[in-house]
């Protein structure tokens, strides 16, 4: 039911754990069905030096947080705040219908770790 | 690799002997049993056969059993066929909580005809309370359906005590046998049942085929109307390979339960005690006496349900999880939850459901790959071990 890619990640997530002292948190829970990730992020000139995730979820909402930490590492705050749930799932080769959702996971623990990170500042 | 199939409480593989019954039945053995001829009379045969071995199996009359599509149709049939029949005496049914979606459903489209339905409540083991029942019993009760054991959690109803509750305020009793079918000894008179309802994949037949008792004198309408086969209660052409095959399974079952049932007791208590004594945080879900021999379902807090699952299934095991995100509908096990378990709690549940195929070296090697599998999954849950960083936990929303 899930792709090669949601597997790969699945199986082998990167940036797992949490950020000592980090500079943003976000910690999200699931509207739909409950899950639960954290995401945390360092901050330097305005883009994500690191990042790391946990997550208690299935199996589509760990890969997720994986690949969105992938995808943000690196980036500029402006840049990684138009990661949408959309993007992460593209990235992963699609979800499917009833996974879809998962992916709201991450992106918006993404968001509110950049918004926590901002109110700090 | 070898894989360990250890989900026998959703379907179980035919027995090379109801296979070898039933082969037969396909071709050399082809007549319908409605026909007079020789190949309809040799047909009928081998179905009236397959109905005496199931009424003994049920301890009750042939004429009383009803083949039926499987488990669901049992129970639509049971609890639609009796509300219309009996829609003048009343019109209130009670169930509980934790019924399988084929009875649940079933009553939840009966209160759209009208009907009143009381959903019984379960403790904490998943366990009813008598006074309940009784309490919910009104003059307009015309139908009791509780089912013999849990699906889930393996709980066994206490359906004796339920049969005698049921005749004596002349209530009709019908009951969901599909799980309790080959694994414990059924007695529709001693236990006061009225209707019950078996399906044969769960006890090593083929899928698309059960049977529903119903005790001579209930009158029931049917849900197919067609030909007069089953005395009027089912029509349609038999099933007869089928049919074949859920008799030779009750047969088998009456055979050999009681040794399996006991090999299987072992075998569970092993792994309930090696995962255990290995992970810390280990809830069992059920009852923990009276509880079916095969079903160990237990919880591994703080990680979620479908991810143990998909570990598991990495490594050659098939289990099933009471977990939201393996169903596809979002909510948690309705058994786990009217159970009163937490939502994380819910979510890491496993149920393992032990069978002929399964031995010592199957739950050795679960007891081995277990460990590790839990042990990095909570390192990536963030509801296990102390936080570096608190925060307050927003909700996602829906983008779509
Ligand atoms: C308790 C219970 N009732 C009913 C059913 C439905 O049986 P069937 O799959 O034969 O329709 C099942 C099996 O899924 C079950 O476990
Ligand atoms: S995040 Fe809960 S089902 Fe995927």
């Amino acid at each position: 039911m899930y792709s090669e890619k949601v597997m790969e990640h699945f199986k082998n997530p990167r940036n797992v754990g949490e950020i000592e002292n980090a500079d943003g948190v976000g910690e999200v829970g699931n509207a739909a069905c409950g899950d639960i990730m954290k995401l945390t992020i360092k901050v330097e000139n305005n883009a994500i030096a690191d990042v790391k995730f946990k997550t208690f979820g299935c199996g589509a909402a760990i890969a997720t947080s994986s690949m969105v930490t992938e995808l943000v590492k690196g980036k500029s705050l402006d840049e990684a705040e138009k990661i949408s749930n959309a993007t992460v799932a593209e990235a992963l080769d699609g979800l499917p219908p009833v996974k879809m959702h998962c992916s709201n996971l991450a992106a918006d623990a993404l968001h509110a770790a950049i918004e926590n990170y901002k109110k700090k500042k | 690799m070898k894989g360990i199939y250890m989900d026998h409480n959703a379907t179980t593989p035919v027995h090379p002997e109801v296979m070898e019954a039933m082969l037969p039945f396909f071709s050399e053995h082809f007549g319908n049993p409605s026909s007079i001829h020789w190949a309809g009379r040799e047909v009928k045969k081998g179905v009236e056969t397959a109905r005496e071995t199931v009424a003994s199996f049920l301890k009750c009359d042939p004429k009383e059993i009803v083949f039926t599509g499987g488990g669901s149709e049992g129970d639509n049939l049971a609890i639609k066929g009796i509300c219309e029949a009996y829609k003048d005496k009343g019109n209130h049914i009670i169930t509980t909580k934790v019924e399988h979606p084929a009875v649940l459903n079933t009553c939840e489209y009966m209160e759209k005809q009208g009907f009143q339905v009381t959903y019984l409540p379960v403790d904490m083991d998943g366990m009813i309370n008598l006074d309940d029942l009784k309490n919910a019993i009104t003059e307009k009760t015309i139908l009791i359906t509780v089912m013999f054991a849990n699906n889930e959690t393996g709980t066994i109803f206490p359906i004796a005590e339920i049969g005698k509750i049921a005749k004596e305020r002349k209530i009709l009793f019908h009951t969901d046998a599909v799980q309790a079918a080959g694994k414990l000894h059924l007695d529709v008179n001693a236990l006061n049942i009225d209707l019950l309802s078996i399906s044969a994949h769960k006890l090593y037949g083929p899928k698309g085929i059960g049977a529903l008792y119903v005790r001579k004198g209930v009158k029931i309408k049917p849900l197919i109307h067609g030909g007069g086969q089953e005395r009027n209660r089912r029509a349609g052409t038999e099933n007869v390979t089928g049919i074949v095959g859920i008799g030779k399974a009750c047969e088998i079952a009456m055979r050999d339960m009681d040794a399996e049932s006991e090999r299987l007791l072992r075998l569970r208590e092993r792994l309930h005690k090696g995962l255990t004594q290995k992970i810390e945080h280990v809830k069992l879900n059920g009852h923990p006496t009276m509880r079916l021999n095969n079903t160990l379902n237990v919880s591994f807090e703080y990680v979620e349900g479908e991810s143990l699952l998909l570990n598991l299934d990495m490594d050659g095991v098939a289990a099933s999880s009471g977990s939201a995100c393996s169903s596809g509908s979002l909510e948690p096990s309705h058994v786990l939850t009217a159970m009163g378990l937490p939502h994380e709690v819910a979510h890491g549940s496993v149920r393992f459901s032990l069978g002929r195929s399964n031995t010592e070296a199957d739950i050795d090697k679960i007891i081995e790959i277990m460990p590790p599998v839990v042990a990095r999954l909570r390192a990536m849950s963030p509801l296990y071990g102390k936080s570096l960083n608190p925060v307050e936990r927003t909700a996602a929303v829906c983008h779509h």
